[in-house]
C-alpha cells in the first residue's frame, strides 16, 4: 500500500508536467488553431535555461520559477511574430510542419551548445529529502511539484472563467468570428496567448529540471506523450487537457512500477481506447466532419 | 474543418495535367525519367542512389495520403521501419532472395497499418497527424522491448543480400542498385495506378469534400483505411529495400524523426505531385550525404531550416512550382496563338 501511494504521488508529479504543458497546448490551439509541435522543445528549453541560469548566473530554482516563464513568454511572442503568424490563415497542418521544423532547429542548437549529456540540476534546498506520513515515505519535491502545478492550473482556470481576458480567450476558442462580431479585437490576443502557452511549457520545464535528466532530447518523447494527452482529453477542452495530463502521469507511473517493460506502451493503448470509445476525447466536443 | 482547408490550398495542384494523355512530351518526360534512373549510379555513389530511390518511394507513399487523400500521416516511420525489421528477419532466418523478403516486409507493414488506420481515421485533419505519430511511437517502444527479435538499441545486423545466387548483385552495390530499383519502380507504378484509377478519383473526392463523397454513397472511412494500408505497403516496400541495401535495420528507422524527414521530403518535392517525392528525396539525401561527408554534425539544423523555409515561402514544393510555371507558360502561349 505504501508503495502504491508513492507511485501515485510520482504519477501526480509527472502528471503536473503534462497538465501544465497540455494546458498551454490547448490554449494555443483554442485561440490560434495551431498545434504547436515545438511545445516539447519549449519544455526542454525551460529546463535547460534554469540549469544555465543556475550554473552561469547563480540564479536559483525559486527565481527560475519566475524568470524562465517570462523568458519563454518572450520566446513565444518572437516565434509567433516571426513565423507562426504568416500561416494562420492556411491549413493548420502547415503550422504543425513549421513548428516541427523549429523543433529540429531548437533541439539541434541546444545539442551543439550544451552537448548530449545531461546538465546538472539539484533539488533546491528545503525541498529535498522525504517526509513520513504514517508509514509512507514521500518525496518532498514530488509533493511540491504536484501541488504547485495544481495551483497553477487552478489559477489559469480562474483566469479563464473569472476575468474579462479569460472570457475573451474562451469566446475566441469557441467561435472566433462571432467574437469579432461582438466588437472584440481577437487578433490582438493572438500573440500574448501564444506567448502564454509557451510560458506554461517553460514553467513545466523548470519544475521538471530537478528530477529529470536535462538533455536536448528530453522534449522529444514528451511532445508525443503530450499529443496523446490532448487526444485523450480533447484538444478543444482546457479542463480535458489538465485532467488527461494527470491521468496519463498516473498511468505512466503505475506502468513503470508494475509493468516497466510496457510503461510507455500503456499510454498509447489508453489513447487507442479513448479514440475507440469517444473519438473526440473525454472532454472534447463532437467534431463536425 | 481542416480537411476542407487542405483542399483549398492545393486545389490548383490537383487539376489534370495540361499535357494531354497522348502528348509526345509525356513520353519524352517518362523516357528522361527512366534515363536518369539508369544513369544515377554512374553519377553518384550507388548506395546513395539507392537511398534516394527508397526515400523517394517512401515520400510518394506519404503523398498518396497527404496529396491525394488529404491525410497527413506523421507516423509513417512505423511502416518503413516495421518493414525493414521484418524484411531483415525474413532474409536472415529464411535466406530467401531479397525481393521475397521485401515483399514479406511490405505485407507486414500493411498488416500493422490496418488496425492503426482503422483507429486513426476516426479523427481527421491535425488530429490524424497526432494520432498516427503516437501510434508510430508505440511501435517504436514495442520494437525496443522485443530485444531478442530486433536487437534493441543495437538494431538488426547482418542482413544478407541473397539474390538467386547472382554474385554481382549480392556483393556489388552498383548491380544491386538495378535489382533494388526494379522493386522501387514497381512501387511507383502501383502508386501511379492508384492515383489514376476510379479508386483514386474517389480518394480525391474524399479529400476535397468528405461530406459530399459520403452523400454520394462512398464510405469515406473505408476509402481512407484502404488508402492508408496501400500507402503503408509502399512505405514498407521502400523500407525493405532500404534495409537490404544497408544490411541492417535500426530503431532510427522507426523514430519520429524519420516520419518527419519523409514529410519534409514530400513537402519539398510538392504535395499532390507524386513525382515530387523523388525530386525531394534527391535533394535531401544528397544534401545529407554531402554534409555528413564534410564532417558537419548539425544536420538537424539544416533540415529544420529547410522545413521552415519551404513551409513559409515555398509551399508548392519543387515539382509543384515547376509544374505551375510550365502550366502558366503553356496557357500563355495558347492564348497568344489565338490572338
Amino acid at each position: 500500500m505504501s508503495a502504491f501511494i508513492q507511485y501515485t504521488l510520482q504519477g501526480l508529479a509527472a502528471g503536473g508536467f503534462y497538465a501544465l504543458s497540455a494546458l498551454g497546448l490547448a490554449v494555443i490551439f483554442g485561440v490560434l488553431g495551431v498545434v504547436n509541435f515545438s511545445h516539447g522543445a519549449c519544455y526542454m528549453l525551460g529546463a535547460v535555461i534554469s540549469a544555465v541560469l543556475l550554473a552561469e548566473l547563480g540564479i536559483g530554482f525559486w527565481a527560475a520559477l519566475v524568470v524562465v516563464p517570462i523568458v519563454m513568454f518572450g520566446f513565444g511572442v518572437l516565434m509567433e511574430r516571426l513565423f507562426v503568424r504568416w500561416l494562420l490563415a492556411l491549413d493548420p497542418l502547415y503550422n504543425f510542419l513549421l513548428t516541427f521544423g523549429l523543433t529540429l532547429i531548437i533541439v539541434e542548437a541546444v545539442k551543439q551548445r550544451y552537448g548530449v549529456s545531461g546538465l546538472p540540476y539539484e533539488i533546491p534546498a528545503g525541498l529535498g529529502g522525504q517526509v513520513t506520513v504514517g508509514s509512507v515515505n514521500l518525496s518532498v519535491y514530488a509533493i511540491f511539484a504536484c501541488v504547485f502545478s495544481v495551483v497553477v492550473c487552478l489559477a489559469v482556470g480562474l483566469l479563464m472563467t473569472r476575468t474579462r481576458i479569460g472570457m475573451i480567450v474562451r469566446a475566441s476558442t469557441e467561435n472566433a468570428d462571432r467574437t469579432r462580431a461582438f466588437g472584440i479585437n481577437v487578433t490582438r490576443w493572438v500573440t500574448p496567448v501564444f506567448g502564454f502557452g509557451i510560458a506554461l511549457a517553460g514553467l513545466a520545464g523548470v519544475l521538471a529540471a530537478p528530477t529529470r535528466a536535462i538533455t536536448a532530447e528530453m522534449g522529444s518523447n514528451f511532445i508525443i506523450i503530450l499529443f496523446a494527452v490532448v487526444v485523450i482529453g480533447g484538444l478543444g477542452s482546457i479542463l480535458g487537457a489538465v485532467v488527461a495530463g494527470f491521468l496519463v502521469g498516473l498511468v505512466e507511473a503505475y506502468g513503470v512500477a508494475y509493468a516497466p517493460a510496457y510503461a510507455q506502451i500503456v499510454i498509447f493503448v489508453l489513447m487507442a481506447a479513448v479514440i475507440l470509445v469517444r473519438p473526440s476525447g473525454l472532454f472534447g466536443r463532437e467534431e463536425v466532419a | 474543418m481542416s480537411e476542407q482547408m487542405t483542399a483549398k490550398v492545393d486545389v490548383d495542384l490537383a487539376q489534370p495535367s495540361i499535357l494531354s494523355r497522348r502528348s509526345p512530351w509525356r513520353y519524352l518526360m517518362l523516357l528522361a525519367g527512366l534515363a536518369v534512373l539508369v544513369m544515377l549510379p554512374y553519377w553518384i555513389y550507388p548506395p546513395v542512389a539507392m537511398d534516394i530511390l527508397c526515400w523517394g518511394l517512401f515520400a510518394i507513399s506519404v503523398d498518396l495520403l497527404l496529396g491525394f487523400t488529404g491525410l497527413l500521416s506523421f507516423g509513417h516511420a512505423a511502416f518503413w521501419g516495421g518493414s525493414s525489421y521484418c524484411t531483415g528477419l525474413i532474409a536472415i532466418h529464411w535466406g530467401v532472395p531479397f525481393p521475397v523478403a521485401v515483399l514479406g516486409g511490405s505485407v507486414f507493414a500493411m498488416l500493422i497499418a490496418w488496425p492503426i488506420g482503422w483507429l486513426s481515421v476516426r479523427r481527421t485533419g491535425i488530429y490524424f497527424a497526432m494520432v498516427t505519430l503516437a501510434f508510430a511511437q508505440m511501435i517504436y517502444f514495442i520494437a525496443n522491448q522485443l530485444r531478442d527479435l530486433t536487437g534493441g538499441e543495437n538494431g538488426l545486423q547482418g542482413i544478407p543480400r541473397t539474390f538467386f545466387g547472382i554474385e554481382a548483385v549480392e556483393t556489388d552495390a552498383f548491380y544491386f542498385y538495378y535489382a533494388g530499383a526494379a522493386l522501387i519502380v514497381v512501387g511507383i507504378a502501383i502508386a501511379w495506378r492508384v492515383v489514376n484509377s476510379p479508386f483514386g478519383r474517389v480518394l480525391t473526392a474524399v479529400r476535397d469534400n468528405p461530406a459530399r463523397a459520403r452523400a454520394l454513397g462512398y464510405d469515406v472511412e473505408v476509402f481512407k483505411i484502404k488508402a492508408f494500408v496501400i500507402s503503408a505497403g509502399l512505405a514498407g516496400l521502400a523500407g525493405g529495400v532500404f534495409a537490404i541495401s544497408h544490411g541492417f535495420a535500426s530503431l532510427q528507422e522507426l523514430s519520429w524523426t524519420t516520419s518527419g524527414k519523409v514529410v519534409l521530403i514530400t513537402v519539398l518535392g510538392g504535395i499532390g505531385t507524386l513525382w515530387g517525392g523523388l525530386v525531394g528525396a534527391g535533394v535531401v539525401v544528397t544534401l545529407e550525404d554531402y554534409l555528413a561527408s564534410s564532417g558537419f554534425e548539425g544536420i538537424g539544423l539544416i533540415t529544420g531550416v529547410i522545413f521552415v523555409v519551404i513551409v513559409l515561402l515555398f509551399r508548392h514544393g519543387i515539382w509543384g512550382t515547376a509544374r505551375n510555371a510550365l502550366r502558366k507558360y503553356v496557357i500563355e502561349r495558347r492564348r497568344s496563338r489565338h490572338e
